[in-house]
């Protein structure tokens, strides 16, 4: 399988007034074709951090410090700013949570999927409404024609995020970044959007990144899962075996902590302790060992990934 | 439609208001409008007998309802200072307010946005410092004192401009009046020379208003284009590649507009009051002059007029605001 986006050794830092804070340390992780990886992890964990990093969409605090991420041949963080404007929306799209706020709220819904087709899509002005009326249509929204003509505060938070799907997808691009894409949604709607991203990525070949906290949406969806933790790759592995067999004690503490259809509520068990602070000179190499309860002495040697089985790595001096 | 009609009914009783607090201002004002007119050598009979041929001499309510009634026929009285109609004055000198007025505005904002937006597009640059700078000066400075600084440079040192003597010089014609404007009227009578004349003659009064309206204008574009640029819908505009003249202009712009809109309004209100002082200095023959003078004679018919006819501006301004602000946000458009 060929990778679609290769990302290697990414650090970034935010410079903020208490100091700089390390939020990505050396991640890497790699998406194959067509497939749909997930990124997941607790709040502040990282993982959207990663996703606007390879965007090239950090705010101006944040820096890549390090490290390199393949789209193709082209190395997103080399790319200078005008030719990244070119390649996001084209080539590597995202969609976002609270799907409302994330439309342009006094534009009508049609013109904004018109404006991605005539930047990316080859679309022509005379065309474009048409093209942006069938994309609307393509994510299954009754009435395409006369919904282009809507605005966002017209519409459902279900539609809009479909309209952002239409808008994301517009130009066919081979990677979408999915943050957290079904948060703000009611139950019904999160399963009928989640299918609508793997209906298209089916029907264009596109690859796709799962960004969320919920590890049981990403079992059910992913092919693969990666775990963060405090800017750290933690565990990446196919979702079968990382289910079955989570070698991280993170990764343990996150499915015990999952709820599930058939267990009961006293089973579950939060993950104990909180992200260490970031911004200290002095993070240890493991930065869950302060949580973890199978600490050792070994374990503030220098850490990295490494694999402990056919598609499984870990990044742990004392794995389970 | 409906809504604008709804909107005029609304003001009605604002209206009423006006009239009736500018009425009871004037009288309560020091000053007594016969013992000036008579006079300082005049003697009691005589003072009484202008009273009482003003009507002064009536009790309040009396007088009230004389001017109400007159009011409603479309009078507004007689200046005693120029002894011409009150609503004929006041139309010969709208236009020239008017016009110094819509001049300041446009210019202010053909400035201001643009520093506003690329203030908070450059953030921390030499243009945002710019922008503070201009924002500072614009509040700080008087502007009966721009305005003198102002003739002081361009005319009195590098002699650029004519002397600040009204809206023409004293050779030029007047042109044939359509809208009023001079620099409109002109133009359609295709009198370039006397076009030139009046834009000269305009260029000071209207920068002196200008830098005055400059400051509000700018702060709030800037401060509205920091918040909407940090926006979850622009970053999603950045996310699709859009470029960032789309993102900074379509997206950002209009949006960060809404709130410039309103302000529009506040700073016209109280361009309309610092017009009052720039017509002294620049001896422009306005509303704002005229009932300057009147006040200071006692002249109560002017007064109440202007007055009045300020009211009718500010309503109608509020109209057109709300209506821009319905042009601009579909959401307004659905409220009502």
């Amino acid at each position: 399988m060929t990778d679609v986006l290769r990302v290697e050794d990414l650090s970034v830092a935010f410079h903020t007034r208490g100091g700089v804070v390390r939020a990505l340390d050396r991640v890497g992780f790699a998406v194959e074709a067509g497939q749909t990886m997930a990124l997941v992890g607790e709040s502040g964990s990282g993982k959207s951090v990663t996703a606007y990093a390879i965007m090239g969409l950090l705010e101006a605090a944040g820096r890549i410090t390090g490290g390199r991420a393949f789209l193709g041949d082209t190395d997103l963080v080399a790319t200078p700013a005008a030719a990244m404007a070119r390649i996001r929306g084209k080539r590597i799209a995202m969609i976002f949570q609270n799907p409302r706020a994330a439309l342009n709220p006094i534009r009508g819904v049609g013109k904004q999927i018109a404006d991605v087709l005539l930047r990316h899509g080859g679309a022509t002005r005379s065309n474009a409404w048409d093209r942006a009326i069938d994309a609307l249509r393509a994510v299954g929204i009754p009435d395409p024609s006369r919904r282009a003509k809507a605005y966002p505060f017209e519409l459902s938070g279900g539609m809009c995020q479909r309209v952002m799907i239409a808008i994301a997808v517009a130009a066919r691009p081979e990677l979408l970044i999915a943050d957290e894409p079904t948060t703000g949604l009611d139950v019904t709607t999160q399963a009928v959007v989640m299918d609508l991203i793997g209906e298209m990525a089916r029907d264009t070949g596109m690859a796709t990144i799962l960004i969320t906290h919920d590890l049981a949406l990403a079992a059910e969806r992913a092919g693969r899962i990666a775990v963060m933790h405090a800017g750290h790759m933690v565990e990446e592995a196919d979702t079968a075996s990382l289910l079955a067999g989570p070698r991280h004690p993170y990764t343990a503490r996150l499915i015990a902590a999952t709820p599930t259809a058939a267990g009961s509520l006293e089973s579950l068990q939060s993950v104990p302790g909180g992200l260490p602070d970031l911004r200290s000179a002095s993070i240890p190499h493991c930065r869950y060992a302060a949580r973890c309860e199978r600490s050792v002495p070994g374990c503030d040697a220098v850490l990295a990934m490494r694999p402990v089985a056919d598609r499984h790595a870990v990044a742990c001096w004392n794995p389970l | 439609m409906r809504a604008v009609l709804f909107r005029l009914a609304g003001a009605l009783p604002t209206l009423c208001g006006v009239v009736l607090v500018t009425f009871l201002l004037t009288r309560v004002l020091p000053g007594d409008t016969a013992t000036y007119f008579a006079g300082p050598t005049a003697s009691a009979e005589s003072i009484a007998q202008i009273k009482a041929s003003l009507g002064l001499d009536l009790p309040l309510y009396e007088q009230f309802w004389r001017y109400i009634i007159a009011l409603v026929h479309g009078d507004l009285g007689m200046s005693l200072t120029t002894g011409q109609p009150v609503r004929m004055e006041l139309l010969n000198r709208l236009p020239a307010s008017a016009e110094l007025t819509l001049c300041a505005l446009f210019l202010a904002i053909g400035i201001a946005v643009p520093l506003g937006v690329l203030a908070a597009v450059r953030q921390g640059s030499w243009i945002d410092h710019l922008c503070r700078i201009v924002a500072t000066a614009g509040v700080s400075l008087p502007v009966f004192f721009t305005g003198l600084l102002l003739i002081y440079v361009f005319y009195f040192l590098l002699g650029w401009l004519p002397a600040p003597l009204g809206r023409l010089d004293a050779f030029a014609m007047a042109p044939h009046a359509v809208t009023g404007f001079y620099l409109i009227d002109t133009l359609l009578g295709g009198d370039v020379e006397t076009f030139r004349a009046a834009a000269a003659q305009i260029v000071l009064p209207a920068g002196t208003l200008a830098l005055f309206a400059l400051a509000p204008i700018a702060r709030i574009t800037r401060a509205s284009m920091l918040a909407v640029l940090g926006s979850e819908f622009i970053r999603t505009a950045r996310a699709s590649g859009l470029s960032s003249g789309t993102v900074v202009l379509t997206y950002a712009l209009r949006n960060a507009l809404l709130p410039v809109v309103t302000v529009l309004g506040m700073v016209f209100s109280f361009l309309l009051g610092a017009n009052v002082l720039v017509e002294k200095v620049f001896a422009w023959p306005g509303i704002g002059s005229y009932a300057v003078e009147a006040l200071i004679a006692s002249d109560y018919a002017p007064v109440q007029g202007f007055v009045l006819t300020m009211a009718v501006l500010y309503v109608l301004l509020n109209l057109g605001i709300d209506l821009l602000n319905r042009a601009i946000d579909p959401r307004a458009r659905r409220g009502a």
